[in-house]
């Protein structure tokens, strides 16, 4: 039987992660120092893998309901409260997911007609454009600058607005860039959504990891809760990237047609992440500064490496990559990469693979030991010099 | 100053150098804050953890329960420091509970330690009892698990 006739068009249509590929040839090598892994080194603080463990010998097994435990949406709402004065109400306007990852593709297949368009600030996660076309969509993405550290502003949006535009999707702090976005840079993107009418999903995986002020929920801006689908999760800030718990809040007949979806195709998020999560947020606190303080260390360490080889490479306020632009090589990104890791053995990701405005650059992720980022720059810099020499 | 002390409890031997940049400080603030935690005794000296039982080097530790009568004026100060004053003992904590003083020794085989209990410890003016607890097995030391076989790298080479 021929399977790609069988295999649907759009699927067919959308093009393999530009990581894979590099993934393939990075897994068969020997001896690299990868700063191309987008999540923690961190193993999951103990008290939170032992709760698991505890609720596993209560015989915690089962289904859980399709929103997710209630007393995890409690603690949930409870943290998005204290962090940014935010009130969701846990039985209507809350629901856990299976990651961000999933999160993502319920609103997106919960919004969107045919043809509806969805505005993505690019360099952008390696799924959203994806996402938005599995649900039928068309993702139009906004390039962003280095000259702007990354943001994204009203005036680039303006350019790509149409009558079809429905939905504006953003990231930060930013994967790749490590950008993040100031209340009033912020501000002036709720302005341009009330403006155009649109729906605005705010992926705000990576808010713990702000190393420069602090972060601002896009729903805590004014008007903003009634238009504003967050998402965010527990991967980053807590290392529990594994265990797949994530959550969606917003508007209570949203997340009734997010839980819709949910309740068809995944049922409930697992309960030994779901019991694992209520800890994190009960008694995980401080186990997170420990992590996000030895983060911002590194990020320190990177990045002056990174400038002392004559890399042009703006400062990077969150998440944990640096997106230094190699054009002074010449190089192209894939052959930055793909060179630097037959010559050198360090793995980084191209910055094409976050879209066409990511060539040129390159993610290099932090999320590895002071030991390997100190190796890992003692190589880049000796590859860089070969290559500028020559 | 307080994460400049916890990258030295880490690890002593980054350099200035590279502290100076993870920390934000200029380098002469490092050095400078180096020298006052070692003036003011705030750093009490660099030591290195080493499982001496994978060097294949015979050790042998008991923990001590040292119940004493404390001496008017100077408390439990005297009678400890003439017990840590002995090199072959490791550590000393004054405890609340059921003994006093809680003193570890080390020493190459257990004749050794018995005898430096019976001997020299038990003999101290003011030690009222000992009993003498061996130590089996050395999990954790001063915040660091010895053998630690879980934190390989797992992750993907990878990944978005």
């Amino acid at each position: 039987m021929n399977w790609a006739d069988r295999i649907s068009p759009t699927v067919k249509s959308i093009p393999p992660s530009g990581i894979r590929r590099f993934f393939d040839i990075a897994a068969e090598m020997k001896g690299v120092i990868s700063l191309g892994v987008g999540e923690p080194d961190f193993v999951t603080p103990w008290h939170i893998r032992e709760s698991c463990i505890y609720g596993l010998n209560r015989g915690q097994t089962s289904y859980t309901s399709n929103a997710g435990l209630l007393e995890l949406r409690e603690e949930i709402a409870k943290s998005l409260y204290n962090d940014y004065q935010v009130t969701y109400a846990p039985r209507t306007e809350l629901l856990v997911t299976v990651g961000v990852s999933e999160g993502l593709d319920l609103a997106m297949r919960a919004l969107l007609s045919p043809g509806d368009e969805v505005l993505i600030p690019e360099p952008c996660y390696v799924s959203y454009k994806s996402c938005v076309t599995l649900a039928g969509g068309v993702a139009v993405t906004v390039p962003t600058k280095i000259e702007n550290e990354f943001r994204i502003t009203a005036a680039e949006l303006e350019q790509f607005v149409t009558p079809r535009t429905k939905v504006l999707l953003i990231g930060y702090p930013n994967n790749p860039t490590g950008a993040v976005m100031s209340r009033q840079d912020l501000a002036e993107i709720a302005r341009f959504a009330i403006k155009h009418d649109l729906i605005v999903i705010s992926d705000e995986i990576y808010a713990k990891l702000t190393y420069d002020g602090t972060h601002t929920c896009f729903s805590s801006l004014p008007d903003m809760m009634d238009r504003t689908i967050l998402l965010n999760g527990f991967s980053k800030a807590y290392a529990m990237t594994g265990w797949r718990i994530g959550y969606a809040a917003a508007n209570p007949d949203f997340i009734a047609a997010m839980t819709k979806i949910h309740q068809y195709t995944m049922l409930s998020a697992p309960i030994m992440g779901q019991v694992a999560a209520i800890e994190a947020l009960k008694r995980g606190e401080k186990n997170m500064q420990q992590m996000t303080n030895e983060y911002n260390q590194r990020r320190r360490l990177i990045l002056h490496g990174f400038r002392k080889m004559g890399l042009e490479c703006f400062e990077p306020k969150g998440a944990f990559y640096l997106f230094p632009s190699i054009k002074k090589t010449g190089l192209t990104s894939l052959q930055f990469a793909e060179q630097l890791l037959y010559a050198e053995k360090v793995a980084l990701v191209p910055g094409d693979a976050f879209g066409d405005s990511g060539e040129g650059f390159v993610r290099c992720s932090y999320a590895t030991s002071t030991a390997n980022i100190k190796e890992a720059l003692i190589r880049i810099e000796r590859f860089v010099k070969s290559i500028t020499a020559s | 100053m307080k994460e400049l002390l916890e990258l030295l409890e880490k690890d002593y031997t980054q350099s200035p150098e590279q502290m100076s940049i993870m920390l934000n400080m200029p380098v002469e603030k490092i050095n400078e804050l180096i020298a006052k935690f070692q003036r003011e005794q705030i750093i009490v000296t660099y030591q290195t953890i080493i499982d001496w039982e994978k060097a294949g080097v015979d050790k042998v530790t008991a923990v001590i329960e040292v119940k004493v009568t404390p001496e008017r004026e100077v408390g439990f100060d005297s009678i400890a420091e003439r017990i840590y004053r002995y090199p072959e003992v490791r550590s000393v904590y004054l405890m609340s509970g059921s003994y006093d003083l809680s003193v570890a020794v080390e020493g190459t085989n257990l004749r050794e330690v018995a005898d430096f209990v019976s001997t020299k410890l038990s003999t101290i003016e003011g030690v009222v009892s000992t009993t003498t607890n061996f130590m089996l097995k050395k999990y954790k030391y001063a915040g660091v698990i010895i053998n630690d076989q879980e934190e390989e790298e797992h992750r993907l080479v990878v990944s978005p």
